[in-house]
């Protein structure tokens, strides 16, 4: 269920806004006014601390320790509009609540119209990511986050304007002295360390297979479970890149999906001579929420779970273009996967959607600028887990 | 049926694994024997019987029939039961998600609960628990693996027969502190036993034959591959790192008093597999591991080589990745037999030999950089490459019986406080704010109300009625375990924000 913000409403009201003291669901306050991460998969131990294994495993090192100040500052950021050139488009534009945090389009759209090549990917537990965007291009949130405002093609925005939109609005220099209050000004690295410490606490783990995976077993049906078993298997063998409790190893993986008609073949990681290797190479995406997320790949190929799924079973390398050389990974294979098999998988897969910790999205922006259009419309309840 | 004379005493002291005992008459339920040792002879040596479980099995036996599913006993199964299948045909996939079971075949004169995945099964046994065993199976005709580990620790995986059965026959990945041992596996497309991204590993005494690989250790840490009969397979023993998995390395493992021989089959691995690339005739393969100790083992008519060292710039199929390390380093090769290989090998080996004027059937190919290893002895070989490695400064490895935990790998938290903790963070604040409204009312009125009765909080919190007109009802939370409910009660009247 989406949840309309009566906070940000009250506050708006009188001329300033109070940053939330308390840390977001899943987190614990410390002293230091920090937030930490806890979940119910802290019980567990991971080989190295990688966060990849079976169903009792614990997950990656997330990103935390943001201050709750900074968090909620974070979220007015990420769905203010003021961070495009032209006031028109939000973090939230592409990567929208109602759709698992990704657009439900194959490829995005800029804030100009421009369409890009790549599918806005989903942002639950992109906290616990090392490597951000589809070619694991940026090594932080951080970093991430300050290059879709400045790409032509997506926010189109500058340093400079966005500093100066942020500057001269009449609430912003106040929140962002409360979240970041021994700074003598307003800087972009505070922009960047406010979306990055929202979208750390966009976290999905109270799925009916979290519930399976710590122990109770009525939580899946019999054909979940039997998709659950195809996911696992050393057939399907989607466990093995897709590898709980992420769903994702975090490794790069060249698979060679097809692009939509008439677009260009997209090297991915393999821009370079040198990377030749990686050519076509992507990074693994998490699984979780993913029945949310459609169109699938990384340039939006694929319209349901059920087509990405028949994918790995048309045969190695079938969509991989005339003239292409690629070292497609050694899972990609030829695992003869039954209709009913492809289905289940799909059926599986449903069964990791949780949005019970879903942020309130504010209704109205410490800039006064509206919400972007796509996000005002009203959201149905998609019928989270909880 | 005649009954047996023999008593389950007078068996006891001939037992060289653990297993169970059978008078003849199969109305008598299997008994699971102590360990006992033959008494006299010299002491306890290398031959010790392993187990990376604490104690004997305490909980209930489940006995599975032939016309029964061995599934339905594993769903009534709790932690520290045991399940007995008795000698029939099973064609399931069988998976243990829970801790501590016992899945064990019963044999009766010679006939063994057979798993038969009638070619269109998946995997025969999957588990994602902790301290599972699994012994005495038949497995036969499955697609996928025959026995396939998903990050479970303290696993004992012994005396299974496994026969054509797709990829891998013993898959153990992502665990640590497993024993694989006595189990014989034959007719797998990529390796027989295939120990993958797990530490603190014992493979012993298996007979692995028919295979595209024998035995593989990959991105694994100490390990020790002994007393196996490995045959007839492309590939006989192999130590590798895999580039691109998200555990890097391979480190610390030892081979010893193997029987390698004869792996000239034919490769049939799957296109694009690693093992694809494996000439046949491979006797042990080293691919960018270290610490790599290869010690008396036979390695007899491999006919590329014996032993065969490469970094991954020389391997075919590896992909590229920045932070695996794609030398093998610190391999040190002490006393084997090696003999009656190399005699049809590759071109490469040959050109290799010829740079170091050498000719005849190589022992030993190492292609590619390796660091700082040593061989003893190595005017016994023909070798490529290792003629500039010095003396090993050791000659054994009889100290390190095996590379085991002295105790099971723990869970991180028993906590129950924690549980609580954990719980109530995970969940709970999802809807309840500590003060205000979010979806539910807010803690502190929750308080107030019960607490002096986080029983009846518990018992709220599994089956919910609705209360508030204002407040949507609410979910019933019966997936959290009894503990775990009344933990979270606890924890959410004594929060203070």
């Amino acid at each position: 269920m989406m949840i309309l913000s009566m906070t940000a409403a009250l506050a708006l009201n009188s001329s300033l806004i109070s940053l939330s003291p308390q840390c977001p669901p899943s987190f614990e306050l410390t002293a230091q006014n920090q937030c930490v991460l806890v979940t119910r998969y802290d019980h567990y131990d991971s080989l190295h601390n990688k966060g990849v294994g079976g169903t009792k495993t614990a997950l990656p090192k997330a990103r935390d320790g943001f201050s709750p100040q900074q968090i909620d500052l974070g979220r007015y950021l990420f769905f203010d509009p003021l961070l495009s050139a032209n006031h028109k488009q939000a973090c939230a534009s592409c990567h929208q609540p109602a759709h698992g945090f990704s657009d439900g389009k194959a490829l995005s759209t800029g804030s100009n119209g421009d369409i890009g090549t790549r599918s806005a990917p989903g942002l639950w537990n992109v906290g616990f990511l090392k490597k951000l965007f589809w070619d694991s291009r940026a090594d932080t949130l951080e970093q991430q986050a300050l290059i879709p405002l400045f790409a032509p093609h997506e926010m189109a925005n500058t340093a400079e304007q966005v500093l100066a939109d942020l500057t001269s609005s009449a609430l912003y220099p106040d929140l962002f002295r409360q979240a970041f209050p021994q700074s003598t000004g307003l800087e972009l690295s505070q922009v960047a360390t406010a979306l990055a410490a929202f979208q750390s606490s966009l976290i999905s783990l109270n799925s009916r297979y979290d519930q399976y995976a710590h122990g109770y077993q009525q939580a899946l049906n019999e054909e979940e479970i039997k998709g659950l078993n195809v996911f696992r298997s050393f057939v399907a063998r989607c466990a093995e890149c897709h590898t709980p409790p992420l769903f994702t190893n975090q490794q790069i993986a060249v698979i060679g999906t097809p692009e939509p008609e008439g677009m260009a073949f997209d090297p991915g990681v393999g821009t370079s001579p040198e990377l030749s290797k990686l050519r076509g190479g992507f990074k693994v995406p998490s699984l979780r929420n993913v029945a949310l997320t459609a169109p699938y790949m990384h340039s939006g190929r694929f319209a349901t779970l059920e087509e990405a799924a028949e994918f790995y079973s048309k045969g190695r390398g079938h969509a991989v273009p005339k003239g292409e050389k690629l070292l497609l990974h050694w899972h990609i294979w030829e695992p003869k996967l039954s209709p009913e098999e492809i289905h289940q998988l799909a059926v599986f897969l449903n069964t990791l959607t949780d949005e019970s910790l879903m942020p309130v999205i504010p209704q109205q922006l410490p800039s006064r600028l509206p919400l972007p259009a796509e996000l005002t419309t009203p959201q149905l309840d998609k019928g989270s887990t909880k | 049926m005649k009954k047996s004379t023999l008593t389950l005493v007078a068996l006891v002291p001939l037992a060289f694994f653990a297993g169970y005992y059978l008078t003849s008459t199969a109305t008598v339920a299997p008994v699971i024997t102590a360990d006992v040792s033959y008494s006299g002879g010299a002491a306890v040596g290398g031959n010790a019987k392993k187990s990376v479980l604490n104690n004997m099995p305490t909980g209930t036996v489940h006995e599975v029939k032939d016309g029964q599913l061995i599934m339905d006993a594993v769903k009534a199964a709790k932690p520290g039961d045991v399940i007995q299948v008795w000698p029939g045909n099973y064609t399931e996939t069988v998976y243990i998600d829970k801790d501590n079971i016992r899945l064990s075949g019963v044999i009766i004169e010679g006939k063994r609960p057979r798993l038969f995945g009638d070619g269109h099964l998946n995997d025969a046994i999957l588990y994602s628990g902790n301290n599972i065993v699994i012994e005495n199976f038949l497995i036969t005709k499955y697609k996928g693996n025959g026995i396939m580990g998903q990050a479970g620790n303290n696993f004992e995986i012994r005396n299974n027969i496994i026969e054509d059965t797709g990829v891998y026959g013993i898959f153990p990945q992502l665990g640590e502190n497993g024993i694989v041992e006595h189990n014989v596996v034959s007719g797998i497309e990529d390796a027989a036993i295939y120990i993958g991204m797990s530490d603190h590993i014992h493979v012993a005494n298996n007979e692995v034959f028919d295979s595209v690989a024998g035995i593989e250790i990959e991105n694994s840490r100490h390990a020790i591959v002994e007393n196996n009969f490995v045959h007839n397979n492309t590939g006989g023993i192999l130590a590798f790192v895999t580039p691109g998995l998200p555990i890097k390395d391979t480190v610390d493992v030892i081979i010893r008093n193997n029987w390698i021989s004869n792996n000239n089959t034919k490769n049939f691995g799957a296109e694009g597999s690693m093992v694809a690339g494996i000439p046949a005739g491979t006797g042990v393969l080293i691919m960018a591991a270290d610490k790599v100790i290869i010690e008396d083992n036979l390695i007899l008519g491999n006919k590329t080589a014996a032993i065969i060292i490469t970094d991954h710039q020389n391997a075919p199929n590896t992909t590229l990745d920045p932070e695996s390390d794609p030398t093998p380093d610190e391999i040190m090769i002490l006393n084997n037999l090696m003999y009656n290989n190399g005699y049809d090998t590759v071109p490469e080996a040959k050109v290799l030999l010829a740079t170091e004027l050498k000719q005849g059937n190589p022992d030993i190919v190492r292609v590619g950089a390796s660091n700082n290893s040593c061989i003893n002895n190595p005017q016994q070989y023909i070798s490529a490459g290792v003629s500039d490695w010095p003396a090993c400064t050791f000659s054994n490895t009889d100290t390190i019986v095996n590379y085991l935990l002295d105790e099971p790998a723990a869970p991180r938290s028993v906590d129950v406080k924690d549980k609580g903790k954990y719980a109530y963070l995970g969940i709970c604040t999802g809807c309840h704010a500590y003060t205000g409204r979010l979806i539910g009312p807010p803690v502190q009125v929750i308080q107030s109300l019960y607490m002096d009765d986080p029983k009846a909080l518990a018992a709220y919190i599994a089956n919910p009625i609705k209360k508030r007109e204002d407040y949507p009802a609410m979910p019933k939370q019966d997936y959290l375990d009894e503990e775990t409910r009344q933990a979270v009660a606890l924890y959410m009247l004594s929060v203070k924000n």
